[in-house]
């Protein structure tokens, strides 16, 4: 599992990516979380609104600073989808 | 209601003299704070809700092909209702040069999304009332269109950072779109957000605006900031350039001083410039495009503002 927090590194993005974190570690799943700061990588997810979380190569939310129980929710749908 | 209230904790339960400095501060300070706050929360929360149906997606695919003026007014109109954060002022830039909107259209989208913004809007309703509310709306529009328009036709197109234009922005992917519930959530979040964020800077602004209610002599804001102070207008405008993240401070503020005599015009002139000239968003925006460019921005939305004050001063 490959979880990318998107985000030129501002408040907002910090505090996205600390619920990232909360979420897997509530899970106790293990996934590689990247923080993408740089703006040239974000325009490729074709994001225009930060934070965005992407879970898999596929864009979750973007434009707001999630909830520990969407962004579990978020990553339970990919399990779910992987199998 | 609030009013009576007010009254009644100022007047009968601290037991101070109405007409007097301290009853007068205190009657005022109450009743602001009860009626901004009431305000805050209802307005932040509906249009959090309302700007859920617009993300900056829909937005680009509106302005898609659109011809210069129409474009710049249509821009101007969805900058209100897509949700706008000065840290994605780069990516929204980029997303909308990339697929073919003109730079003048992406710019009246960029003046007017902070400058008509929710927190404004709720604090001159309430302490100025929906009149001048609906007209800082629509001079905020107004100068939004105009100057994208101007900077459009200027066609500085060599200003913007060639990385930008050699960017490859990927599609967006469809995110699934938010159930009424899930709408709800969120704008109560972001309502909770924000009045966290601006809740000390609006009492700060209405116990400074109290005071000047009750102390300070209307003779002397007319004399500095009066009709007989022809810079008075291009000054504000300054001023109001590094106050940036306290408009919700900065109105209740400049309401107390029109109220003793700040002629209106250069009034909303501040404001406007409070919000829409603001030092971080134009830090970010030198990431997208070159000092010439960004020059001519604050230069013409401040012409802009400056004229919008002096024709308010002259008809109101």
């Amino acid at each position: 599992m490959k979880v990318q927090v998107l985000g030129p590194g501002c408040a907002k993005c910090k505090k996205t990516y600390d619920v990232v974190v909360d979420a897997l570690r509530q899970l106790g799943e293990n996934a590689d979380v990247e923080k993408i700061d740089r703006i040239d990588e974000i325009m490729k997810f074709g994001v225009m609104m930060t934070p965005a979380v992407v879970v898999n190569g596929k864009v979750k939310c973007s434009g707001k600073i999630p909830t520990v129980a969407e962004v579990t929710n978020y990553i339970a749908t990919a399990l779910a989808e992987a199998e | 209601v609030i009013k009576r209230f007010a009254d009644w904790l100022a007047f009968d339960k601290i037991g101070l003299a109405p007409k007097t400095h301290w009853g007068e501060g205190v009657d005022f300070f109450v009743y602001d704070i009860i009626k901004i706050f009431a305000l805050l929360t209802l307005i932040v929360y509906g249009v959090a809700v309302i700007r859920s149906f617009f993300p900056p997606e829909r937005a680009r695919r509106i302005l898609g092909g659109k011809r210069e003026f129409f474009g710049n007014t249509l821009a101007a109109l969805l900058g209100i209702v897509t949700p706008f954060c000065s840290c994605s002022a780069c990516p929204l830039f980029i997303g909308f040069i990339e697929s073919g909107i003109p730079l003048g259209v992406a710019m009246s989208f960029l003046i007017s999304s902070p400058t008509v913004n929710e927190v404004a809007l709720v604090m001159l309703w309430g302490l100025f009332g929906w009149k001048i509310a609906l007209l800082y709306i629509g001079t905020g529009v107004a100068i939004a269109i105009v100057a994208g328009w101007v900077l459009g036709r200027m066609h500085m197109e060599s200003q913007i950072e060639e990385y930008v234009l050699q960017m490859k922005v990927g599609n967006p992917q469809e995110i699934e779109s938010p159930s009424w519930r899930q709408r709800h959530d969120d704008a109560v979040v972001y309502t909770k957000g924000i009045l966290k964020k601006v809740g000390p800077f609006v009492l700060m602004g209405i116990a400074v605006g109290a005071a000047i209610h009750g102390w300070v002599p209307m003779p002397f804001v007319v004399r500095i900031a009066g009709p007989g102070n022809p810079f008075a207008v291009p000054i504000a405008v300054i001023l109001g350039v590094p106050m940036y993240s306290n408009a919700a401070g900065a109105i209740p503020i400049v309401q107390a001083l029109t109220a003793k005599g700040l002629p209106l015009g250069t009034a909303l002139a501040l404001m406007m410039s409070i919000v829409a000239l603001s030092l971080p968003e134009i830090i970010i925006l030198r990431r997208v495009v070159k000092w010439r460019l960004l020059g001519v921005f604050v230069a013409v939305v401040a012409a802009a503002i400056i004229v919008i004050g002096y024709l308010f001063n002259a008809v109101l």
